[in-house]
């Protein structure tokens, strides 16, 4: 058990008198009885009415209480009185005056000549000297009355006002009397349990104080996750649910081959004007090229082939050589095809991607020049759009997005090409979720796919299905170095796939 | 995508009905273009001059369709064709058939080409349009068009310029050529070419200058009723899906309907060749060819009416019992290329969303990349470490990555933007550190300590690579408090390591460590970098002297760039190297 405190000591003096006597008409006196100050009193009154052991009702009175200068004339007598009584008969110089009455001396030397009590010897301003035989200190007198609480006129306390020696103060003390919960031995409360609560056993006897859960805790230190990687974990689960294998997209530099022309996208596309692609300084050029792989490609262009009539153009090299930083994943599905196309026999894929990709676009609430692309695709014998349509309702319900419909689009290497709409319950209206299509002949048959081998393939960015999940509307408050701490620190958990 | 103006009422004129605006979307959804937005004429102009709205709506003002189209469907790009495609779609006409006009050999038109043209502007293609009624409505949209094939497959003229004339005010032959700017009476800006294309009649009067002025004289007006138009260009394909479009668009306001009268380009070298080739390509495919991919099963009767719906004449046949189409691509549809193409209008025609779901019957193992596994798995143990995921940009502008950093660029690491839009994108980042105390500084306000962290990749030029670059993974962690962290965990860590960050490599030392990769006793060296203060930093080794990170407290310089008040301690490792 704790030692017993003074407190202790207070609470259990306080309860015994009330017990007895009822009721405790003045806390101060009563302090002064049990010989404790009236502060440490009110801790425990506090205490006790808290539980409602005793019942406290605060007086309050304003009243005039002496400063401390105010209270050293009382013991010594005011200025004035005690310079009358520092002259002796025959008067004393200023400087003696001084020197013993220190700060009084100003003060008195002003009101004693006042009342006319002192004078000076003619032609010697130095010498102070006695007129009265004895004074009536009326100073004292007043402060003396003040303190022992009995009426001054209220011209007086104007005068002590002025001259600083008194102020006002509010007191506030207590009547108590037995509170509804009153004992004469009140239980301590456990706050905690405690391995020596444990060890000793008296758990059992403990009464433990009420909890406010509702109080805020301290925070605790721990780690955090970005909530785009959260989505992105989710979404990478959904796809390996499905059977896809992740491809390596650490490769952020890319030729134009790789990005546009093995896809079947001409060399005057738009995509490849500057101002839609980070082309590249240093390195500006790929070094190497599939020369076969090359060739073919440069044909379907130029004057097709695989039953296409090609785009028919002059068809350049240095175009395809030129670096950048890849538009799209799709330029690593590529590679990852053109890769499969060499494994003899075929065997059929499914695979996924979720990398970053780059624009040169003015950033902006929906756009940045950098965003993560969501990529899946299937690769088989006799696919077919059916097929299509029949994964992405499995993906995209996975993903919460159950009624989803197509709209017919334009993409250089897809054909059929299909836009992803999905139905927002909360906005109420069709949004756009992703693209979708079936890769052309003319970009997997250079590649040496079998025919017959067609690839279903979609596409769509992770930042746009997280803002809406999250209720985020500027991009930027969700990707990149302006994103707040505590958006992090209050991401709910992702539930997507759940 | 392409996006065409085209008038409400003028639109439902065409159409022979008018619907909902409900109706509308729904039919554009339908045939693969969408209704962007709706406007007015009032509108427009309102916004071109930055006016407010003044929330008056005047029932005059004629309601404005902005309709996007697929990007290589040119013939959408006007309301004649955007209309027509419509009818042709929602059955309520037939395709048209073009005709180029026969013309005696004699008295067609011609267009002589000079050999000088090879070197700047090889190709013209041309033809006539006879008779053609405009009114106000017709003779702008005649203009807008030519301006949206500028725009887009012309490259803005770059690869074809169209110039359009009043050939009234002509005459003919033409001829073609190519001459130093000081033979020509006026020499357009901003070429510079020993010589420049330039189009005269036979009385030297200049047509145009391609590609980009057309000359007043011969300019085409409302009353004008012949028009003679030529494109010059860098690809001839091009030359001439932009010629076709134009004719066949607008021969439908002709004397007679679809009717192009035919122009001869006399090559220097004796060839001759007639334009507008407004012929159609012929295609025969197997029926299964173009329906199994889809996934439907049709006879070929049931195939024949969605491709003509799409303008595309169809027939079937059969060839040894095999089920066949035979198609004729119009001239206006360039977009076909291969049988898919025609798969996809069959679809289109078919509704995507009637076609049947199935599910793909191959069996495979799904799968991650090793390394993003093992960087999902460090990425966990740092956040445990109580650190807090980033995520941040890989560009940044050259002085973040190497003036802040106290760096210099030495030329041999960095991939560097060509054409970046703004200086932020001038450098793919060679370390994470700028990321971190570029987030830090957005979020300075934040109670410290402050500890986080991000696994990405930085990109170093890299010779051994095809592409001449490759990426690293790179874990990096930032502490920062009031203190540097000094001796704050050092109850944590054997042995004197004092920095807090020092408890992240530790941690990751040991999860990674022997026998997939292998430490000695000190994997602590000192080092003497520049963004960190001396004697406060050291590089992490493995035991065969191979670096795998660094870490140190991030000199005051640094910090003072980057607008950070407090100390900072910073790591980064190679995460490839632990794999």
């Amino acid at each position: 058990m704790a030692e017993k405190s003074p407190a202790a000591d207070v609470e259990a003096g306080l309860l015994a008198h009330l017990n007895s006597a009822g009721e405790v008409p003045d806390s101060r006196s009563f302090a002064s009885s049990l010989g404790v100050s009236h502060l440490e009193l009110v801790g425990v009154i506090k205490s006790l009415s808290a539980f409602r052991i005793v019942e406290s009702k605060d007086i309050i009175k304003e009243a005039w209480v002496l400063t401390e200068e105010a209270k050293g004339y009382v013991a010594k007598g005011s200025p004035e009185a005690q310079l009358v009584a520092a002259i002796p008969p025959e008067g004393v110089s200023k400087d003696a005056l001084k020197a013993k009455l220190g700060d009084a001396f100003d003060v008195g030397m002003k009101a004693a000549a006042r009342n006319k009590w002192i004078g000076f010897e003619k032609g010697n301003k130095d010498l102070v000297l006695r007129k009265v035989e004895s004074v009536m200190d009326e100073l004292q007198e007043q402060l003396r009355r003040l303190e022992n609480g009995e009426a001054v006129p209220d011209k007086v306390i104007d005068d002590l006002k002025r001259r600083k020696l008194i102020t006002k103060e509010k007191s506030i003390w207590h009547s108590l009397k037995k509170g509804p919960e009153f004992v004469l031995k009140r239980k301590t409360l456990a706050t905690d349990v405690t391995t020596e609560h444990l060890r000793s056993g008296d758990w059992k006897d403990l009464e433990f104080k009420d909890y406010n859960y509702g109080a805020q805790g301290q925070p605790i230190a721990k780690g955090y996750v970005q909530p785009l990687m959260e989505v992105r974990e989710a979404i990478e689960n959904i796809f390996i649910m499905m059977g896809f294998t992740e491809m390596p997209t650490n490769n952020f530099v890319e030729s134009s081959f790789w990005n546009f022309d093995a896809l079947f996208q001409p060399q005057q596309h738009p995509a490849r004007d500057s101002h839609d692609t980070f082309f590249l300084n240093a390195p500006a050029t790929t070094q190497q090229l599939p020369e076969d792989y090359l060739e073919k490609v440069k044909l379907v262009h130029q004057s097709g082939g695989y039953g296409s009539k090609g785009y028919v153009y002059d068809w350049k090299r240095d175009e395809a050589e030129k670096n950048l930083l890849r538009t799209h994943t799709t330029a690593v599905s590529t590679r990852m095809l053109y890769k499969l196309a060499q494994e003899k026999p075929f065997a059929p894929k499914r695979y996924y991607s979720i990398d970053r990709v780059f624009r040169n676009e003015a950033v902006d609430r929906t756009h940045l020049a950098e965003f993560h692309q969501i990529e899946g695709l299937i690769c088989d014998y006799g696919l077919t759009l059916g097929d299509l349509i029949g994964v992405l309702e499995d993906f995209f319900s996975s993903l919460g997005m159950s009624k989803l419909r197509f709209k017919p689009a334009y993409n250089p290497y897809t054909e059929p090409s299909m836009e992803i709409f999905s139905y927002h319950d909360g906005l109420k209206k069709w949004v756009e979720v992703g693209n979708s299509g079936m890769f052309r002949p003319e970009m997997l048959l250079p590649m040496g796919l079998p025919e017959g081998v067609n690839v279903i393939a979609w596409g769509l960015s992770l930042e746009r299905p997280t803002m809406i999940l999250y209720g985020i509307d500027n991009i930027r408050d969700l990707f990149g170095p302006k994103v707040d701490f505590n958006l992090i620190k209050s991401n709910p958990l992702c539930r997507l796939g759940l | 995508m392409p996006t065409v103006s085209v008038g409400r009422d003028r639109l439902f004129a065409a159409l022979g009905r008018t619907y909902t605006q409900e109706e509308f979307k729904a039919l554009c959804f339908e045939f693969g273009i969408e209704l962007d937005d709706v406007t007015t004429e009032k509108a427009i102009i309102r916004k071109e001059k930055h006016l407010e709205d003044d929330g008056e709506v005047d029932d005059d003002d004629e309601v404005i369709y902005k309709i996007e189209v697929a990007a290589n469907r040119y013939d959408l790009l006007c309301l004649e064709g955007l209309a027509r495609a419509l009818r042709v779609f929602t059955g309520t006409e037939g395709s048209p058939v073009f005709q180029v006009s026969s013309i005696p050999r004699g008295s067609i038109l011609q267009m002589h080409v000079k050999p000088e043209t090879s070197k700047i502007r090889p190709y013209v293609v041309c033809a006539v349009l006879r008779g053609v009624a405009f009114d106000e409505a017709r003779y702008n949209s005649f203009i807008d068009l030519q301006d949206k094939l500028h725009q887009n497959i012309c490259r803005k003229r770059t690869l074809v310029a169209i110039g359009t004339h009043d050939l009234d005010t002509l005459q003919g032959p033409f001829s073609y050529e190519a001459l130093p700017p000081h033979e020509i009476n006026f020499v357009p800006l901003k070429q510079n070419s020993p010589v420049y294309p330039v189009i005269y009649d036979s009385n030297r009067t200049v047509l145009s200058l391609p590609p980009i002025i057309n000359g007043a004289h011969s300019a085409i007006t409302l009353a004008t009723r012949n028009i003679f138009i030529e494109c010059t260009a860098t690809d001839l394909t091009k030359a001439n899906i932009v010629l076709n479009t134009m004719v066949t668009m607008f021969s439908e306001y002709c004397e007679t309907k679809f009717e192009v009268e035919p122009v001869e380009v006399v090559h220097y070298d004796g060839r001759k060749t007639v334009y507008p080739d407004l012929s159609c390509y012929k295609m025969d495919v197997s029926l299964y060819d173009i329906l199994g991919p889809i996934g439907i099963s049709q006879d070929e009767k049931q195939v024949v009416c969605p491709l003509n719906k799409m303008q595309l004449q169809a027939e079937s046949h059969s060839l040894k019992g095999e089920p066949r189409i035979s198609v004729s691509v119009p001239p206006t549809r360039s977009d076909i290329l291969h049988a898919r193409d025609l798969l996809e209008d069959i679809a289109i025609a078919y509704g995507f969303n009637n076609v049947p779901k199935s599910k793909p019957k191959c069996m495979t193992i799904g799968g991650r990349q090793p390394l993003n596994r093992f960087s999902d798995k460090i990425h966990a143990e740092v956040a445990r470490g109580g650190y807090m995921e980033v995520l941040t940009f890989i560009l940044f502008s050259h002085e973040e990555n190497f003036d802040m950093l106290n760096r210099a660029d030495d030329k041999s690491k960095a991939v560097i933007i060509a054409n970046p839009r703004t200086s932020e994108f001038e450098v793919v980042r060679t370390s994470l550190m700028s990321c971190l105390l570029k987030t830090l500084k957005h979020n300075i306000d934040h109670p410290r300590p402050i500890k986080i962290f991000e696994v990405g990749d930085v990109v170093m030029l890299d010779s051994s690579r095809d592409v001449g670059a490759s990426n690293n993974r790179r874990l990096a962690a930032l502490y920062c408090n009031m203190v540097s962290g000094f001796e704050a965990y050092a109850n944590l860590i054997k042995l004197s390591r004092k920095l807090w960050d020092w408890w992240i490599l530790d941690s990751i030392v040991k999860v990674v460590r022997a026998p997939h990769v292998n430490f000695g006793e000190n994997y602590y060296v000192p080092t003497d970098e520049p963004e960190f203060f001396p004697k406060r930093q050291c590089k992490i080794v493995t035991s065969d002297g191979k670096q795998v990170g660094y870490l140190g407290i991030v000199h005051a310089e640094v910090l003072r760039k980057f607008g950070i008040p407090d100390p900072c301690t910073f790591v980064e490792m190679d995460l490839e190297a632990l794999l």
